[in-house]
């Protein structure tokens, strides 16, 4: 069990995860202008002078928008992203040490599902409708892996407590012996945060998909909440599956950073070397190939947990 | 004291959501009302210590609830609300089953005699409720199960609109399937 930090620690935590977003979206940045010749200095504060521009931008309204389903959409986006995070723990400290975290984290991350079609609902625009649909179908296409890969690691610590799941991989991680649950969730991160070779729900063919018609401070919220989505879902595989806080020399918090980190920055190139995936595509590879491999993942692990 | 209020609040954001439903004029606002109303219904799971069940119930909603406004918009005339649109129907004949309906549960309420139990509340409510309601049935339990899942898949074989013999040819022979859409495996 983790040690439950006082009720202000809830207050830190967004903080802790704008700073792992930001620094994976000057990463981004960066390599990106490497890419394409232009100063990386610039690109490093790139992320932020975005928050800036979108923070003075002024609204656009487009004719008969509802705007509060858009508006509430972007909202659950950003506040479900960061609660996703509550039974994380940091090393040791949970915020909140839910005896049913992992199934809490995975109805924060549903949420996505609801604000994302909200949102491209909200402005009464055809794009944005194209992109909330689009991601309902990578919805169906991402979330059985993703729910499978859950239970198996639940079922290998035998409880639905993170931290227990993270004390239980003290002699051999989660990921060495059930790698095809540590894919599948790795590929269901960018996928419910619709980023990466995930990101047809926004994409560029759509003119902007779900987000076409947001400015302004609403399109601040609903990146932004799509960042924050991405580093919960990459800080919930340390403990799952990469030992939580354990490591050498390190304090156990430092080695969750430096986790979370290396999960982004294997995020980041997947990112930047896979072309979007079109959801049709993805569909019958995820019901095919990645519905049976977790499955079975599934059924070898409790095997072992029954004959151990 | 503290329960009590976030009883009652979640009792009528419940019951205010759901009339909400019928009272708003796009399927999207009434999706989302019944929604909102689903979450808040969990939120009285929570109180009774059965976080399991509470966050499961909105897990599942919300899912449920985006997929049904795909089916909702798709046959509902004018489902945005555009002009003014009313989703009550038949409105003196519900009203009376409404409310012939709501005296009968209400009076229910207040004629059984409701089990009560000195025992103290257990330690893990879910499980204990879980060995309640699938202890000594767990039998049924599974065949249900199985008998659902064979639902499903005979009620997609049926409304599929090409099988395999259309993809794979007669003799199901066909190297590659024939799909209308591009993309997946083996292509």
């Amino acid at each position: 069990m983790g040690d439950e930090l006082p009720w202000w620690a809830g207050l830190l935590l967004p903080l802790v995860l704008v700073a792992l977003a930001a620094a994976t979206a000057s990463a981004d940045a960066v390599l990106t202008a490497r890419t394409a010749g232009a100063p990386a200095r610039q690109a490093l504060t790139l992320p932020l002078r975005d928050i800036g521009g979108l923070l003075v931008q002024q609204r656009r309204r487009t004719l008969a928008a509802d705007v509060l389903l858009g508006r509430s959409g972007a909202f659950a986006l950003l506040v479900a992203a960061v609660l996703a995070s509550l039974a994380t723990p940091l090393g040791r400290w949970p915020v909140a040490d839910f005896s049913i975290g992992i199934v809490w984290f995975n109805a924060m991350e549903v949420v996505a599902w609801a604000a994302v079609w909200l949102v491209g609902w909200g402005a009464n625009s055809a794009y944005g409708l194209v992109g909330g649909y689009r991601f309902i179908a990578q919805g169906l296409a991402y979330e059985l892996p993703h729910m499978f890969a859950l239970i198996t690691a639940a079922l290998g610590a035998g409880s639905l407590r993170v931290s227990d799941v993270a004390a239980a991989q003290g002699s051999l991680w989660f990921v060495v012996w059930m790698p095809a649950a540590f894919v599948g969730y790795l590929l269901s991160v960018p996928a419910m945060a619709f980023w990466g070779p995930f990101d047809h729900p926004v994409g560029a063919d759509a003119a902007g998909g779900a987000a076409a018609e947001l400015s302004g401070v609403d399109r601040l919220v609903f990146l932004g909440g799509r960042w924050l989505l991405l580093v919960s879902g990459a800080a919930f595989a340390v403990p799952l599956f990469l030992g939580g806080g354990a490591g050498p020399a390190l304090p156990p918090w430092l080695w969750s950073l430096v986790k979370t980190l290396a999960v982004l920055a294997v995020l980041v190139w997947l990112k930047r070397r896979l072309p979007t995936v079109r959801m049709e595509r993805y569909q019958e590879i995820a019901w095919v190939v990645l519905i049976p491999v977790t499955l079975v993942q599934a059924l070898i692990v409790a095997v072992v947990v029954l004959v151990r | 004291m503290w329960t009590q209020v976030a009883f009652w609040v979640c009792a009528v954001a419940a019951v205010a959501t759901g009339v909400a439903v019928f009272r708003v004029d796009s399927m999207a606002r009434a999706t989302f009302a019944l929604l909102a109303s689903f979450v808040f219904a969990a939120g009285t799971l929570l109180l009774l210590n059965l976080a399991y069940l509470g966050i499961l119930v909105v897990l599942m909603m919300i899912m449920e609830m985006v997929v049904m406004v795909v089916f909702m918009i798709m046959y509902m005339m004018n489902p945005a609300g555009l002009m003014p649109m009313t989703m009550v129907h038949n409105q003196k004949g519900s009203l009376a089953i409404a409310g012939g309906v709501f005296a009968a549960l209400a009076a229910g309420i207040f004629l059984v005699r409701w089990p009560t139990s000195g025992r103290p509340r257990p330690a893990d409510p879910t499980r204990a409720l879980g060995e309640a309601l699938m202890g000594s049935k767990m039998l049924v339990m599974m065949v249900l199960g199985l008998c659902l899942f064979a639902t499903m898949v005979a009620t997609i074989v049926l409304a599929a609109h090409r099988g395999r013999y259309d993809r794979y040819g007669d003799r199901l022979d066909a190297k590659r399937p024939d799909d209308p859409v591009r993309g997946g495996l083996n292509r």
